[in-house]
């Protein structure tokens, strides 16, 4: 990679002050540091990730809204979680979670439950309990 | 507050390396240190997964680059991990009351200076604390430009993320210097002879020039194994991968070559600069490969490639890198 390439594909960051170090190569065929802010296949795969993670929340959103899961079927998948991450932060079974996604089951949880869902994923419990 | 001297990187732990080592006054660039501890490395581990799917890597495991340099410039370094929380958050402010500062290994997700679109469960990222004040930390981030600070809760929250290779609070630190005058030469020799082995020798398909000849069978199958959605964010994440900050899309092989340049010279081996020109080449080609995954999955503009061509491709490359290794292997072991 010559430093013209390194530099020609500058984008725009919501970010703007990520930059990273790149090394690439100056007219005389030497490695010299550049600060860039990245090529475009980057920038394409983390939006292209991240558009995944919204569209497959807003359908969990909807599934939440008509009654069919819980409020945390949907905040496991904003915050990317899987089950058995949200059990490694919790301390409770993935079997028990899995029922917690349930509506009806997550409405009959108690307030202690309910914390620890709210810690580990480090938002209150009124915003657990909404979408 | 320790007087410590922040230089951005292009990776973190590379980064993290140099910028410790520099702070006791042994300087070594950011590429050397990458050289030194053979951290050109592949692997595609459809056994561990990270957001359900395998986990392809451009870099040895968290932790293997530090220790390698560390050993062979004769650096006494020490290391803890911590089963209470509390008890680990002491440790570290123990230490930089000492004047010493430790290298700290966090989950991404939780920091909260760290830009939002990087914010993924990955727990393999350097930094290093510099101070405390009033339950605030100073650090030195190598892939952010400047010093950045992070609250108490937040930093704990960090070092305890759970996942895929959890740290458990890991913090390490130079403890003395063993050896004032390394022999720099025979250290490059040595971790020369070191990567390539572990591009080359591993006898599992997983690793080295066998990982990617592994990722590039796989890759030929995905569309009917999961479907276009998927397949597409499969490839996704191999490029997340691949450019991992500052790596220009080539997966440290543009570093690595700079530090062949700077092996060269410090060898008095012209060699080592042939090598670097192909090390670029290959690196060349994984950034082709990248700019045709990224079309591929946008699926914009007239030439889309198949999975089968970006296999291809793939294909090409770990030729390209055997290639080197091999011719590299052949002088090094003359020298």
């Amino acid at each position: 990679m010559k430093i013209e390439e390194a530099l020609q594909e500058e984008l725009s960051f919501e970010t703007p002050q990520l930059r990273s170090v790149y090394y690439a190569l100056d007219g005389e065929g030497n490695y010299r540091q550049v600060l860039s802010s990245g090529c475009k296949a980057k920038m394409d795969a983390l939006s292209l990730t991240w558009e995944g993670i919204s569209k497959e929340a807003e359908a969990v959103r909807q599934e939440v809204l008509s009654g069919k899961k819980s409020p945390l079927a949907y905040h496991l998948r904003m915050r990317l979680l899987d089950i058995s991450l949200l059990s490694a932060y919790t301390g409770l079974s993935k079997k028990t979670i899995k029922k917690h996604l349930n509506a009806k089951t997550f409405l009959q949880l108690e307030a202690s439950i309910l914390k620890r869902y709210a810690e580990a994923m480090h938002i209150t419990e009124e915003e657990l309990k909404s979408v | 507050m320790i007087a410590f001297e922040h230089k951005p990187a292009a990776h973190c732990e590379s980064g993290v390396t140099s910028n410790l080592l520099n702070f006791y006054s042994i300087k070594a660039s950011e590429p050397m240190v990458l050289g030194l501890g053979a951290g050109l490395f592949f692997s595609h581990m459809p056994f561990i997964t990270l957001h359900g799917m395998a986990v392809t890597s451009f870099r040895p495991l968290p932790g293997q680059i530090f220790s390698r340099v560390t050993r062979r410039l004769g650096v006494k370094v020490k290391k803890r991990r911590f089963l209470n929380k509390d008890k680990s958050m002491q440790a570290l402010d123990r230490l930089l009351a000492q004047g010493t500062p430790a290298g700290v290994l966090t989950g991404v997700y939780h920091l909260s200076y760290f830009p939002k679109e990087y914010r993924f469960h990955f727990n393999a990222h350097n930094i290093v604390v510099t101070g405390m004040e009033n339950g605030v930390y100073t650090v030195s981030d190598p892939v952010i430009l400047h010093p950045e600070t992070i609250g108490y809760e937040a930093l704990k929250r960090c070092r305890y993320a759970k996942g895929t290779y959890p740290p458990y609070g890991k913090m390490y630190w130079i403890d003395r210097i063993k050896t004032p005058q390394p022999d720099i030469k025979r250290a490059v020799i040595k971790a020369v002879k070191l990567n390539c082995q572990r591009m080359l020798d591993i006898p599992l398909p997983f690793f080295g020039v066998r990982g990617i000849r592994m990722l590039a069978r796989r890759m030929r199958r995905w569309e009917k194994r999961f479907g276009p959605h998927r397949a597409a964010l499969n490839l996704a994440q191999v490029i997340r991968m691949l450019e991992e900050i500052g790596t220009g899309g080539a997966g440290f092989r543009f570093m690595y070559a700079a530090f062949l340049q700077e092996a060269a010279g410090l060898l008095g081996c012209p060699a080592f600069r042939a090598y670097a020109a192909q090390m670029t080449e290959a690196g060349d080609r994984w950034r082709d490969f990248a700019a045709a995954a990224a079309r591929k999955f946008k699926n914009r503009g007239e030439s889309v490639c198949s999975y089968d061509e970006l296999a291809d491709k793939l294909m090409k490359i770990a030729a390209t890198e055997e290639a080197v290794f091999r011719a590299l292997r052949k002088t090094v072991y003359e020298l």
